[in-house]
């Protein structure tokens, strides 16, 4: 018996299934750490601005906990702090979801038991998934250190930057090999491993916030909570503020010590089941479970839940963050610059509002997007068909996503303006006031959010083999255009074919009815046009 | 009455003619067996009578409105169970059966509890944890527990285990004594021939033959055995028969029904000891109906044949 047979010819066709995706992660990695990295030199060109930057980030409670622990005034120790947390966050998230991909997912839809009846080891499965994941994560590194090192930062750091960073992508490996093993369905362990992280980051985070600032000001030393954080120990290797070479060996004992969980689990379990049993439920409907509209929210209830708690812990922190922005960036002329360049005049701390505002209603076209693609996936998994078999015809429940995905929308908005509200309505007084003006500022964003539901509808409407991939394209565009257009001084007609560059940028400027009209006629074209090609095409298509 | 009429239906995918000239006719308070190999169009036929796909040309009737503009009206009044049942994985089976119920329009809540016990469903279990022959359970619970006057089933029954297609053949009779019409799309022979009043056999997108199964059988050869007392000869020459041979001292051969009085007096000149007649079974029928050796010399023309007055076919016998 080999336990490992077939692990060579799997690692390929893991290989070959997402080499696009993997690419993409070993290309995206470097290429966003380099940008990153430039954007800061930007930022603090001098060292003045780089003490003022360290003394303030070691200080505020606020920075500690979002940017971790600041290694001092070097250039590199401030590019560090300013992008270290982000970056672990996305590739803890790659590495997670990577894994379950090849591991659970296989499971569920059915093929590993095709495999298991071939020529193929009981452990075959997670090593393959586990030697693509580990390789790329360590490919990564070494591609990050050469991006970095090609910014001019100093090499050491470079390498010690990149290497935690590799770190963090090593232990959510290891975490996501045991959460797989856990859950029944792919989603449940992406969602454990995922948890996972938040976690990590919370634990990370209060570490930090009691942590001791060095007597210059300039560094502070984490509390323990950080060091049982394996998103803590990359801060923790210390990268251009004097090394700490040896904290890399902790995701590595990590890995070692939870893949060896992990072989043990699938060495005890059946292929397909999981050792959290999946929940029973009612064995009748729930009386308002009897229309579209039910379903709908049926449906999105536990997303739009995720979306909201998320989404007021944020806002709330980015409104108590508001004051001290305010204090930082009056200290610092060439930030105000950037801020100022993001939207309209008026008060610094609206600026702040309104950009955070219009981040928060980027994030919410993903909702969107991914609320509404929903028609597509019911089509293709057939769904669709049973229920427009149904009494149901297709402008009632393509209309019943559309309303629901838009007052999903609304809800999010409408929390992210009052979390930000109720954050610096704290520190700054007049909760009640601060919570309804924000509330008010963050609905502006709706229409150019009907746009983007617009758009979804017409490609499911109109090229519904190609509408999920045109769906997040488009998505990505507006992004792109809103984030990096400026700076590489595109002509202004590119820049408007995003929705949300023509929202006002409120609360710093008026609430300027016109552009917010305009969105919403060019919605309900987009609108008119999807539904009228969904009424006349064939389902499922 | 005829709740479904098509005529000459046509429906291509692309260059692909998935239905060419397709005829198909259901009376009200029929059980009606489609049958063809697979590929052959039937799902595509059952998704234009729902009104989820558009016909390029040709008629088509659901209680006599056209499918695709009154779909919501009349999906009030029928049930569908689709071939590959997927409905919410994270919703349970029970809830998907309310849900559908609802969807149409209603459902009869003691039914729908009799039906859970007479298939022995779990209806507490998410949908994703079922197993196929379960999810067809929940498509074809939540169909029965309608009251409709049209059930259209797809294949229901391929998951199901010998215990459960018994009760889903009682189930089928029920709807029939109570007046209900049903289509049923099967490839299980056993069951078309106990629960069908009539079938329709489809082949490349168009109808073969419809008829009764009785009448069926007439339509296609009969096996004789002879046994005679001086050897046979000059069978090869008579009309409609063929496939003559000798086996274990006996001649075999197989005739066409309408051939049948020239056979039986040409045998009676050679002194005949013993004689067997085997009708084609069921799985002779549909091999020769979906294979390749069909030809127009079986059937009446090479469209398709309404089998309604064969009924001196069935006198030779």
């Amino acid at each position: 018996m080999n336990a490992f047979a077939g692990t060579g010819m799997l690692t390929r066709i893991v290989l070959r299934r997402d080499r696009v995706r993997l690419g993409l992660w070993l290309l995206g990695v470097p290429l966003l750490g380099y940008a990153l990295a430039v954007s800061v030199f930007g930022i603090y060109p001098d060292e003045a601005a780089r003490r003022g930057y360290a003394v303030t980030s070691a200080s505020s409670l606020v920075a500690r906990a979002f940017n971790g622990p600041i290694g001092g005034a070097e250039m590199g120790a401030v590019v560090v702090a300013e992008t270290y947390a982000t970056a672990a966050v996305i590739v803890a998230l790659l590495s997670t979801f990577a894994v379950v991909r090849h591991t659970r997912q296989n499971e569920e839809t059915g093929r590993a038991e095709l495999l298991g009846s071939s020529v193929v080891g009981r452990y075959a499965l997670l090593t393959s998934a586990l030697l693509v994941v580990v390789g790329v994560n360590v490919v990564a590194t070494v591609l990050l250190a050469v991006a970095l090192i090609a910014t001019g930062l100093p090499v050491t750091g470079c390498i010690a930057a990149a290497a935690a960073i590799g770190g963090v992508g090593l232990a959510f490996t290891a975490v996501a090999a045991v959460t797989a093993q856990l859950t029944v369905t792919s989603r449940g362990a992406n969602a454990l491993a995922a948890a996972a992280v938040g976690i990590a980051f919370l634990v990370r985070a209060a570490g930090d916030v009691f942590g001791d600032a060095s007597p210059d000001g300039t560094r502070l030393e984490s509390a323990w909570p950080s060091w049982v954080s394996p998103l803590g120990w990359g801060n923790q290797v210390r990268a251009f503020a004097g090394e700490r070479w040896w904290t890399l060996a902790l995701p590595v004992a990590l890995l070692i010590v939870a893949v060896g969980c992990a072989y043990a689990l699938a060495q005890r379990r059946d292929v397909g089941a999981g050792l959290i049993a999946s929940r029973r439920g009612p064995g009748q409907a729930a009386g308002w479970l009897r229309g579209p509209a039910g379903l709908a929210w049926r449906m999105q209830r536990g997303t739009l839940l995720g979306w909201a708690v998320g989404t007021a812990v944020f806002g709330f922190c980015l409104g108590v963050a508001a004051d001290e922005f305010q204090a930082m960036i009056s200290d610092n002329p060439a930030a105000a610059d950037v801020i100022a360049a993001m939207g309209g005049g008026g008060r610094l701390v609206d600026t702040y509002f309104a950009a955070v505002l219009g981040l928060f209603a980027l994030a919410f076209g993903a909702y969107v997007v991914q609320a509404l693609l929903r028609i597509r996936a019911d089509e293709s998994e057939g769904v669709l068909e049973a229920v427009l078999a149904t009494a149901v015809g297709r402008s009632r429940w393509l209309g019943t996503h559309l309303a629901a995905a838009a007052l999903g929308a609304l809800a999010l908005l409408l929390v992210a303006g009052a979390g930000t509200g109720l954050g610096y309505g704290v520190v700054a007084g007049d909760i009640p006031g601060r919570v309804l003006a924000l509330a008010g500022a963050a609905a502006v964003w709706l229409p150019a959010l009907v746009v983007v539901a617009g758009v979804v509808i017409a490609f499911v409407g109109l090229l519904p083999r190609w509408s999920v991939g045109l769906s997040w394209a488009a998505l990505l565009t507006f992004l792109l255009l809103g984030q990096i257009g400026t700076l590489l001084e595109l002509p202004q007609l590119a820049l408007d074919v995003s929705p949300f560059t023509h929202v006002p940028a409120v609360p710093a400027t008026d609430a300027d009815p016109v552009p917010l009209i305009f969105l919403l006629a060019v919605a309900g074209l987009l609108l008119s046009a999807g539904a009228a090609a969904f009424r006349h095409r064939d389902v499922p298509n | 009455m005829a709740v479904i009429e098509i005529d000459k239906l046509v429906k291509t995918f692309g260059a692909f003619r998935a239905l060419d000239g397709l005829d198909l006719r259901v009376e009200a308070g029929q059980v009606h067996g489609f049958l063809g190999p697979n590929g052959s169009g039937k799902s595509t036929t059952i998704r234009i009578l729902l009104g989820l796909l558009r016909r390029d040309s040709g008629d088509v009737r659901l209680f006599g409105a056209d499918p695709w503009r009154d779909a919501v009206r009349l999906h009030r009044r029928l049930a569908y169970v689709p071939g590959d049942v997927n409905l919410w994985p994270n919703l349970t089976g029970g809830e998907s059966i309310d849900l559908l119920g609802r969807l149409r329009g209603g459902l009869n809540p003691r039914r729908r509890d009799e039906l859970l016990e007479l298939f022995g469903l779990d209806p507490t279990r998410q949908f994703r944890t079922y197993s196929k022959g379960n999810r067809q359970k929940v498509a074809v619970v939540a169909a029965f527990a309608s009251d409709v006057e049209l059930y259209i089933l797809d294949e229901p029954t391929s998951g199901f285990d010998p215990l459960v297609k018994a009760a889903f053949e009682e189930e089928v009779r029920r709807i029939r004594a109570a007046g209900g019409t049903v289509l049923l799309s099967s490839h299980v022979l056993a069951e078309v021939e106990a629960l069908c009043d009539r079938v329709s056999i489809i082949r490349d997108g168009h109808t073969v033959v419809t008829g009764s199964l009785t009448e069926l059988r007439h339509l296609t050869r009969t096996t004789i055995g002879v046994e005679t007392a001086r050897p046979l000869t000059g069978l090869e020459a008579l009309p409609g028969v063929h496939a003559v041979r000798e086996v274990e001292g006996r001649t075999r051969l197989e005739v066409e029904p309408d051939h049948f009085d020239a056979l039986l007096a040409h045998l009676a000149g050679f002194g005949v000891h013993a004689l067997t007649s085997a009708p084609p079974t069921l799985e002779e029928l549909f091999l020769r109906y979906y294979g390749n050796q069909v030809g127009s010399r079986d059937l009446a023309g090479s469209g398709p044949s309404d089998l309604d007055g064969s009924a001196d076919a069935a006198d030779r016998r």
